[in-house]
């Protein structure tokens, strides 16, 4: 167990946390890491604004599958042409 | 003067999450979006000579979509009888019920909000194709569809530490893309 986080390692702490996958104690130094770094606290707000831009945004993605599948589609019309 | 090449082996991988998007926000049903981004690549290719590389490839696309989403609207619209208001409460119990029922639902978003989340959602995309394939698949695996480490990890075939690298790379490109586009 450490105290002390270098920038790279409170950033990777962050990225998880985005993710809930921050431990409990990497959590506690992050936060510890965050009351004397600035520029880690400015990273934590960025990051924290594109967590929640992309949750409200309720975007949806085409699955792998379904993108084989159009593929698929595509090269039978191009052979027909 | 062609300045925009046309190269139909790609359209899936860089445009179907967009279009899929731009689509699911006007007809709001999944399948039909399917079949509306499919429909708009088969009429593409279809119309492959006539691309004279003015627009770029994404907007021509998105033309044929709007087009193939208005037909949708259209015969959706000719099916009759579906703007009827059919009021079946007869018995006195539940009379004015209808009223209640008809109040404005303050939780119904708004047309504002939606508009919005069309506009960001296309922003998402946006940002989104301009970062290397390799990670917008895996922020996109990780972020959209919620997909565990592990399974991200094991079907790249890469370290968890490794993983990390790439969202990390992934999140500060997409943060500071939206942050000139949306913010």
């Amino acid at each position: 167990m450490k105290f002390k986080l270098k920038c790279h390692e409170a950033e990777h702490v962050c990225d998880k946390n985005q993710y809930k996958e921050a431990g409990f104690w990497e959590k506690v130094v992050l936060t510890l890491h965050m009351a004397y770094c600035r520029a880690c606290r400015k990273y934590t707000v960025k990051n924290s604004k594109l967590t929640k831009v992309m949750q409200n945004s309720k975007v949806q993605s085409v699955s792998q599958e379904e993108k084989e599948a159009l593929k698929e589609k595509m090269a039978q019309q191009l052979s027909q042409q | 003067m062609p300045s925009n090449n046309i190269d139909p082996t790609k359209w899936v991988d860089s445009y179907s999450d967009y279009l899929f998007n731009y689509t699911i926000t006007r007809v709001n049903d999944r399948d039909m979006a399917q079949d509306l981004i499919s429909e708009t690549f088969l009429a593409g290719l279809k119309s492959m000579k006539n691309f004279k590389g003015e627009a770029s490839e994404r907007t021509w696309l998105i033309a044929i979509l709007k087009r193939k989403i208005i037909d949708h609207y259209r015969k959706t619209n000719s099916k009759k009888g579906k703007a009827e208001v059919h009021i079946n409460y007869k018995d006195d119990e539940s009379e004015g019920d209808w009223l209640e029922e008809r109040v404005a639902d303050p939780f119904d978003k708004t047309a504002e909000d939606q508009i919005e989340n069309e506009e960001l959602g296309e922003a998402i995309f946006n940002c989104l194709s301009k970062l290397p394939e390799k990670q917008a698949r895996i922020f996109k695996m990780k972020t959209i569809d919620n997909f565990d480490t592990e399974a991200i990890c094991n079907e790249f075939d890469i370290t968890p530490s490794n993983f990390w690298v790439i969202i990390h790379r992934a999140r500060t490109a997409m943060a500071s893309c939206m942050e000139k586009q949306w913010f």
